[in-house]
């Protein structure tokens, strides 16, 4: 246990640790939970790699938009000449086991973030930091404060709570909205999204906004140094303090 | 040994302790409200079994969309031809007059209908969408006959918990619980969009489960078996679907 007081006070350049305990763990389950989610959301997609708008839509209609790539049912043309494997039946079970694990990991994640402060405190932009030119200057790389705190710039903040706040929110409703029973109970979900196939379009495109986020995030991780915002997110302290270890 | 660090330790043991005992109790109360699906096993069980669990407890009498005669797909995907066996061609060809509809099992009353006996029992009619677990769909109106009145006729005994319902090829066959099989929009149907089913769509008797996928409106239907238990049922997994890797439960 890192006695964050003590560190407070013998060493002012790392007030806390970088993570708390609940946010290493969530994020690390969500990784595993996204991570399946994403990979059998695209071999489900590969049974009708085609999309559309309103209520209904199958291969004797019209789609919004195709993906240009086989599929694994016969009966969908593609324009290639051959059938990929059936995956669906482990995909879907995948795919919905993950999604539990990653709806009660955010539930963990989202309620203990209001309870302890973490979103006010870490992820809402800060007080005289919320203008176009801080955004600007945080795109350019420019710190606004370089007192060795770790404080995330606005653009991060901003992105962060988009993730958690619209972007997970929406894809949990846009996939709910494709269960024929889960509809039963809560019409009003899928009717507002204008229909069961405007839902399924949505449910893919905000699930590739979620894996855009992952491809942005994990190429900053590199840019910032893999292993040391790796070991990071695990041990919850920054790589400065290792010198620390043991006082 | 810190004293923090063995308040953590016991505090530890008590929380999974407690863990423990809590889950436990949860899998004899789910068993109890019959809230365990029979794949339940393996290692995507625990959430097949969340997910069969959650819809039965928020939404185990609700009714699946039931949309406006304008919304009634022109092109509906029938995906299958009707079975190509001999057996079939002869009852399509004699215009399904010695087709019958068996159920046995756990009734009273077992019974054989064809079916004029089917239509002569009850009517309904619904315009729900079809859903397949590929992600396509089509609306249309679905004409038939209240599984719940067969059963009522036959008279299930109290212990009945699945209905096993098989089509005429003998490998394609499914099961519900009772809150689908009583359920007031699942339709033993005879009739599809104002004239008789298609044999593309199933005809002459095809299972319609609205709050489920495609894949338990099982076509072309011979057989309807009550029962208390799944195990003796193929592989004891509740349908042919969960032998060849897909859920048993379709409600999502």
């Amino acid at each position: 246990m890192l006695p964050r007081m003590a560190t407070a006070v013998s060493q002012p350049r790392v007030a806390t640790p970088r993570h708390g305990a609940t946010v290493r763990v969530t994020h690390w389950i969500t990784v595993v939970a996204f991570l399946a989610l994403a990979f059998s959301g695209y071999m489900i997609i590969l049974t009708h790699p085609r999309f559309y708008w309103g209520e209904t839509g199958n291969v004797n209609m019209k789609p919004l938009f195709r993906i240009p790539v086989p599929s694994s049912r016969d009966t969908v043309p593609t324009g290639y000449n051959y059938v990929l494997a059936d995956e669906n039946g482990w995909a879907r079970y995948l795919h919905f086991e993950a999604a539990w694990l990653f709806v009660l990991t955010g539930a963990v994640y989202g309620l203990a973030g209001f309870w302890s402060g973490h979103f006010r405190r870490d992820l809402l932009p800060q007080r005289g930091e919320r203008s176009w030119q801080d955004w600007l200057r945080a795109l350019r790389g420019v710190k606004a404060r370089d007192d060795g705190t770790h404080s995330y710039n606005v653009v991060q903040r901003t992105v962060y709570l988009g993730v958690i706040f619209f972007l997970t929110p929406a894809v949990i409703w846009t996939g709910l909205a494709l269960s024929p029973a889960f509809n039963a109970s809560f019409p009003f979900f899928v009717d507002v999204l204008g229909g069961r196939q405007s839902a399924r379009t949505l449910h893919f495109f905000v699930s590739d906004l979620l894996v855009a986020f992952l491809v942005v995030h994990v190429v900053m991780i590199v840019l910032a140094g893999f292993w040391t915002r790796t070991r990071t997110m695990i041990t919850g302290r920054a790589d400065h303090e290792r010198g620390r270890e043991g006082v | 040994m810190s004293p923090i660090s063995r308040r953590k330790l016991i505090a530890g043991g008590a929380v999974t302790a407690a863990g423990v005992a809590g889950l436990a109790a949860a899998d004899r109360i789910a068993r109890r409200f019959g809230l365990i699906p029979p794949d339940s096993g393996g290692i995507y069980g625990p959430g097949e079994t969340l997910t069969y669990a959650a819809q039965r407890v928020v939404g185990k009498h609700a009714l699946a969309r039931e949309f406006p005669r304008g919304m009634i797909s022109k092109t509906p995907f029938m995906n299958e031809v009707a079975p190509p066996t001999d057996a079939f061609k002869q009852h399509e060809a004699a215009g399904f007059r010695d087709w019958r509809l068996v159920v046995d099992g756990m009734v009273e009353h077992p019974l054989s209908l064809s079916v004029a006996d089917l239509q002569a029992m009850a009517q309904r009619s619904q315009i729900t969408e079809v859903v397949c677990e590929e992600g396509w769909s089509y609306v249309a109106e679905w004409i038939g006959t209240p599984l719940s009145a067969v059963l009522q006729e036959a008279g299930t005994l109290p212990q009945v918990r699945y209905v096993v319902y098989h089509a005429i090829e003998k490998a394609w066959w499914e099961s519900i619980d009772m809150a689908d099989a009583l359920h007031p929009q699942t339709l033993l149907t005879w009739g599809m969009n104002d004239g008789d089913l298609p044999v593309g769509f199933g005809a002459p008797i095809r299972m319609r489960v609205p709050r489920q996928l495609g894949y338990k409106s099982v076509k072309y239907l011979t057989h309807l078996t009550a029962t208390d238990s799944m195990k003796k049922f193929g592989k004891g997994l509740g349908s042919a679907s969960p032998e060849g890797g897909y859920a048993w439960y379709a409600g999502i």
